[in-house]
């Protein structure tokens, strides 16, 4: 799967599944979780959709803004480790 | 004996090498906490409370996450005789600006005069202490308080303390929660353990595992101060880790062998939906022996669901209790017999709904399930009565009105506040609506306005003033309420806010400003949010958001588009 695409399918889990806003669309390089737009009962759910989704496994101590923040650095972080 | 300070003693004397707190990190070795390293690091702290001249009876604010620091620095306070506060602490997420409107309400009407916190954090306090009407006069670091090489225990001040002073004070979190200081008194809070522990026959061979913030009730009283000062082994996690690794709790129950937990009702969905099979592989809950429901509406689905999820591990379906509780009653005002499942019983929903009963239901009509929080501790007397304070038969649905031996002395410093929750003859107001049925206590949700998402109180004012803060947002034309979500087993925050605007890019716009401010400075996801045209909120004849009414136009107009199914209860 490539890089856009998986930016597309994590955009619209996100806009349907935890914000409710199936219409919305979410910027490559807008903050997720610093910003307060995941909250903190919504990361599980989008480790295990990656991890279902991707078959890559994310690590609940990495669940923060530091490991990644935004949808470029999280499908970077899929591909680096689909990589692996 | 009279004071907790005593207590300590006691335990400190008797048993110093007993393990009474046992802390988990992620990626780091368990740490025990003795009796003995309890007292000994506290007696630093009270001695750097001393030092500066921190006297007893005085209020120390303690904002600290989980760890070491915070069971230290909460009863050094209690052995120098000052009253610790735990903050609800804020995240990362949270604006500075957010922070110090936060502390300051608090502070208006706590007035304390120290803050321990960490050297993250310092900078912001000081700057605060220089506010003119600031009574705070010095922040303690942790990790920066000196050892005592010696403790003189008898001649700590916390040992003088009468049972009638304060003890203790808690909030609830956001800007009107922080202005409520509710305040216990030694004798308040022993007499809640007496009867609580009797209830659930406590023993010190009883191991409770814990997720719980330290600044909510259930986690303070419960998770905190009855084990240790009943000598009962407690094992802490972070709310932060278990978040986002729910499995954490399950397999800390497996290892230490726990038999006690208090949860709010989203916990047992969340952990039912969210947890993964190899990450509870091996995993053994036979050693459970109660899991308590409290601190929101129970619901017997979640029970179920988190029954059906973990039976298979060992969990007996007995262990799922109720309890029903709040911080103005030091903790439970009920609790379900344990040696049974709590009561389940089929409402009519049509009575329900149009007449406030509680009828059972025949067969043949549509049924709510109701699960009853269990039977009045012997402490306390409930009634459940109407507006105007008179009592209403069982099966009739009205407030909750409370009295017991472990009430609240007052809302600190808001004497107004503390008058206005009781009734002349003294029955305390609980602004829960519930009924009575054979001795059994069903609660149904909040009389006012209040949301509870995950057990975690939330004003709407809060959010609604913050809503309009965003330009283009009508001042005073935004409504917040509660919606149920049965998947999820708890409340989420629904707002409506008027704006003039139709461009739908635009209105984008401002729906993300929202969301992202109030995120921000509230630390609360809005689920729903839907923007309206002019004159959409409606107002009462004085001119105040009637919120229900409100809820109900919104589930009317909206509730197709979000996908909300017609289950709610009130």
């Amino acid at each position: 799967m490539m890089h856009d695409s998986i930016q597309q399918t994590l955009s619209s889990f996100i806009a349907e599944r935890i914000l409710k806003q199936p219409k919305r669309t979410i910027r490559p390089d807008e903050p997720l979780i610093s910003s307060g737009l995941i909250d903190s009962f919504s990361l599980v759910d989008l480790a295990l959709f990656v991890e279902d989704t991707f078959g890559v496994h994310i690590a609940d101590t990495e669940l923060n803004a530091s490991t990644f923040d935004n949808l470029e650095q999280l499908s970077q972080l899929i591909l680096s480790r689909k990589a692996a | 004996m009279n004071n907790f300070s005593q207590v300590l003693r006691e335990f400190y004397q008797r048993e110093p090498e007993r393990v009474i707190v046992t802390l988990q990190h992620p990626n780091q070795p368990d740490y025990g906490i003795t009796y003995r390293e309890l007292v000994e690091c506290a007696n630093d702290y009270a001695m750097a409370y001393a030092q500066a001249g921190i006297q007893p009876g005085e209020v120390i604010i303690l904002i600290l996450q989980h760890g070491k620091d915070l069971v230290y620095s909460y009863w050094g306070a209690v052995l120098l005789g000052a009253i610790p506060s735990i903050m609800p602490f804020l995240t990362e997420k949270l604006s500075p600006e957010r922070y110090r409107a936060d502390l300051s309400a608090l502070f208006k009407y706590t007035r304390p005069t120290a803050v321990v916190t960490y050297p993250e954090f310092e900078a912001e306090v000081h700057a605060l202490m220089t506010a003119s009407s600031s009574t705070v006069r010095e922040v303690f670091v942790a990790g920066r308080i000196p050892r005592q090489e010696h403790l003189d225990f008898d001649h700590l001040p916390g040992l003088q303390r009468q049972a009638t002073d304060i003890v203790l004070l808690q909030h609830s979190s956001g800007t009107t929660g922080l202005q409520k200081g509710v305040a216990l008194s030694h004798r308040a809070v022993f007499n809640q353990l007496d009867a609580y522990s009797a209830a659930i026959r406590l023993t010190q061979d009883d191991v409770i595992v814990s997720w719980l913030p330290l600044y909510h009730d259930m986690g303070l009283i419960a998770c905190f101060l009855m084990p240790i000062l009943r000598g009962v082994h407690v094992v802490q996690m972070s709310p932060f880790d278990w978040v986002r690794a729910p499995w954490r709790l399950l397999r800390a129950v497996s290892d230490y062998r726990g038999t006690l937990t208090w949860l709010p009702n989203f916990a047992y969905n969340f952990c039912a939906q969210k947890i993964r099979d190899r990450d509870i592989e091996g995993v053994d809950l036979s050693s459970w022996r109660a899991i308590i429901n409290c601190s929101e509406p129970v619901r017997f689905e979640s029970h179920q669901m988190f029954y059906e999820r973990f039976q298979a591990y060992g969990l007996r379906f007995e262990a799922l209790q109720t309890c029903y509780a709040m911080a103005e009653n030091v903790f439970a005002v009920t609790q379900n017999d344990l040696n049974q499942p709590p009561y389940v019983e089929k409402i009519d929903r049509q009575a329900f709904h149009e007449k406030h009963l509680a009828h059972l239901a025949l067969d043949t009509r549509p049924a709510l399930y109701m699960m009853s929080s269990g039977q009045v501790l012997p402490n306390a007397a409930v009634r459940i009565v109407d507006a105007h304070g008179r009592d209403l038969p069982e099966r009739h649905i009205g407030e909750i009105a409370l009295k017991s031996n472990c009430m609240l002395t007052e809302y600190y410093n808001r004497p107004d506040v503390t008058r206005k929750a009781f009734l002349p003859d003294g029955w305390y107001l609980t602004g829960d609506y519930g009924y009575l049925a054979q001795n059994e206590l069903f609660v149904i949700g909040r009389k006012k306005d209040m949301i509870i998402v995950g057990g975690r109180n939330i004003y709407p004012q809060d959010i609604e003033s913050l809503a309009c803060e965003i330009p283009g947002v009508h001042p005073g034309r935004t409504v917040a309420f509660g919606i149920f979500d049965p998947l999820q087993g708890t409340e989420e925050v629904a707002l409506v806010a008027e704006v003039d605007i139709n461009d739908q890019a635009e209105q984008e716009q401002i729906a993300d400003a929202i969301r992202k401010h109030i995120a921000k400075n509230s630390a609360i996801a809005i689920r729903y949010l839907r923007l309206v045209g002019p004159k959409w909120v409606l107002k009462t004849s004085s001119g105040k958001v009637a919120r229900s009414a409100n809820k109900e136009k919104f589930l009317r107009e909206f509730g197709e588009e979000f996908g909300i199914q017609d289950t709610q209860l009130s």
